[in-house]
């Protein structure tokens, strides 16, 4: 009985790790790694592929350019309802993405609430490139400006105080002091952030809808061919599968090397350095 | 450049803020014990904490005015402030730290801290004392015209200290800037300060030179914080023009002070001597009690005898073969102990 506690831990995680690898692995045993390019070839993972590329690409750098300021400063400033904002952003990483999408309508559709401003501009967004975009921003975006707060948080505040003293205004503390510090927690939310939009399916499927070469990024393609060519559905999801894996690591390094006491220590000799 | 003139009334958590301090090309010391707004201090002077009433000139040049709203950000202060932990930049060399304070004079400030050599390292890699001088090198870097100093000696080793202290002294006499530094060490605010402010709970007890607050502590808190032994007890007129104290511990003293009522006997340990029998020397004071400890301090030993600690030189502890649990008398002179209100 003595080994009955440890031997239920073991079971436990033998049966999670085969249960969760075990659907991985059948996809890398029906496409071989051969197989894989060549199916990439075809026209409509092509597409696929470049859809996905570029709106994720796109999403991404407006995530970074308006998330990194609004997580620093949240992270240094302390106001009223200060909890209200951060919870509200944080949302869309509880709410179901079928939720998400009706709600990207409601509010940028043709009769949605802004849609007569849009029409007045000339804009239409839903099933355009930019609603995809804009799907891939609001799932993704909760996820860099998380990582980015938590962050902004961990430096030291007697850095930037003392950048002040020191004669530096607040935007030159910024991008001297708070930004090199945390980069490498940024990294690591920024890389969680682009899995998470380039793996975008519910909210993107309702708002900019499953049209090849135009909206139909990768997870789109792989569901739409599915039926009729298993091979590249395949062939799709063992790529998105390699670079998942890509940036799972990559996103554990950025973290380690955040955590280090001293991130960026470099092995420069002390002596003769003049 | 010129006077710092400094007055705040600020609410912290526990108690009011309330100083007012006027520093000229000296270096005050504001000593106290941990958490009595020392550190406050700093911060307002510097900008990084906005007290809620005040004044904070230097010269003709106000930085911070609640009245006529006015209050400059850091950036416009022109002050070197040395933090507790020196907070130097994890991710700049030693030069990039000592250049984000001012370019002009980096090549100088390094030659004349000895640091030169350390120049492309970074501050992880630095000793405590490496990493004192790189941050007093940028403080200085922007020529301030105030040095507010941290407890500048706190982060380092009592080996270190020592060597640290004496420099910093010399430094601070050179620059001849109003500086203003905080410490809860007495011996280090002795050691470099001018003149020493002791802050309590916001204000400040007594501020004079530290010879000034030896000879004459206003209270029985600044008498055990410069060191002094402290015996409570009660005063009444003696013969002789002398006050006797009934000490709380038991016994009781004699005093050159006047005083009666409730007070607290001062008596420093190197006015204490030491013998193994009631000597017949002039000394008026004699506590007998047994030896609860000996504590080597290089060529001197602090010894405790029941309530007093009294500190002898090594050779007259190897002499009277001092050991612990032993008897032994200590003697003072009346004219060696200050009676003050007990706080």
């Amino acid at each position: 009985m003595r080994r009955a506690f440890p031997l239920l831990l073991a079971l436990s995680l033998a049966l999670a790790l085969a249960f969760l690898a075990l659907p991985l692995l059948a996809i890398f045993l029906r496409v071989s790694p051969a197989e894989l390019v060549a199916q990439l070839g075809d026209e409509r993972a092509r597409e696929a592929l470049l859809v996905s590329l570029k709106t994720s690409l796109v999403a991404h750098a407006l995530i970074l350019a308006v998330g990194t300021p609004a997580a620093y400063l949240l992270a240094t400033r302390g106001f009223r309802g200060r909890g209200l904002v951060v919870t509200l952003l944080e949302l869309p990483l509880v709410l179901p993405p079928a939720v998400a999408g009706l709600g990207l309508l409601a509010a940028f559709g043709r009769s949605g609430l802004l849609g007569e401003e849009l029409s007045a501009l000339g804009l239409e967004i839903p099933f355009t490139q930019i609603a995809v975009v804009l799907a891939i921003c609001f799932v993704a975006s909760p996820f860099y400006i998380r990582a980015g707060i938590a962050a902004f948080e961990s430096i030291d505040p007697a850095l930037p105080a003392a950048a002040r003293t020191l004669g530096a205004a607040p935007a030159r503390v910024f991008a001297r002091v708070s930004l090199p510090l945390a980069l490498g927690g940024l990294g690591a939310g920024s890389t969680l952030a682009f899995a998470r939009g380039l793996g975008e399916f519910g909210a993107t499927i309702m708002f900019a809808g499953s049209l090849p070469g135009r909206t139909q990024t990768a997870p789109l393609a792989i569901y739409d061919v599915l039926d009729e060519d298993l091979e590249v559905a395949l062939a799709l999801g063992a790529l998105l599968v390699v670079v998942s894996i890509a940036i799972l690591v990559g996103a554990k390094l950025l973290t380690s090397w955040a955590r280090s006491p001293s991130p960026s220590i470099t092995l420069s000799a002390p002596s003769g350095s003049r | 450049m010129g006077t710092l003139s400094v007055s705040l009334d600020h609410a912290l958590r526990a108690f009011r803020l309330a100083v007012e301090l006027d520093v000229g090309r000296e270096t005050l010391a504001l000593v106290g014990p941990s958490g009595t707004g020392k550190s406050s201090v700093l911060r307002a002077v510097a900008g990084l904490l906005a007290p809620g009433r005040g004044r904070v000139a230097v010269g003709a040049e106000t930085w911070l005015d609640t009245e006529r709203g006015i209050d400059l950000p850091p950036e416009r202060r022109s002050v070197g402030l040395v933090f507790q932990d020196y907070a130097l930049f994890p991710h700049l060399d030693v030069r990039g730290n000592v250049a984000f304070g001012g370019r002009d004079r980096v090549g100088e400030l390094l030659e004349r801290f000895r640091i030169s050599h350390l120049a492309a390292v970074r501050p992880g890699s630095l000793s405590g004392g490496e990493r004192q001088r790189v941050a007093l090198a940028r403080a200085l870097a922007r020529e301030p015209e105030v040095l507010l100093l941290d407890e500048p000696l706190s982060a380092l080793d009592t080996h270190t200290r020592g060597v640290v202290r004496g420099e910093l002294a010399e430094l601070l006499a050179e620059l001849h800037l109003p500086s203003v530094l905080v410490t809860h060490d007495f011996e280090d605010a002795a050691a470099l300060a001018d003149r020493v402010g002791v802050l309590v709970d916001g204000r400040v007890l007594q501020l004079g030179t530290a010879a000034e607050l030896l000879a004459a502590p206003a209270d029985s808190f600044v008498a055990s914080f410069t060191g002094a032994n402290l015996l409570p007890g009660t005063a009444r007129p003696a013969a002789g023009g002398l006050t006797e104290v009934v000490l709380d511990s038991g016994g009781s003293a004699h005093s050159t002070d006047g005083a009666g009522g409730r007070v607290g006997l001062a008596v420093y340990p190197w006015e204490i001597a030491l013998a193994r029998a009631e000597p017949g020397d002039s000394a008026l004071n004699h506590i007998r009690g047994e030896v609860r400890s000996l504590v080597p301090l290089g060529n001197r030993v602090r010894v405790r005898v029941g309530p007093l600690t009294a500190e002898i030189t090594a050779a007259s502890a190897a002499r009277l073969a001092l050991a612990e649990g032993e008897p032994v008398v200590a003697s003072f002179k009346a004219t060696a102990t200050r009676l003050v209100p007990l706080s």
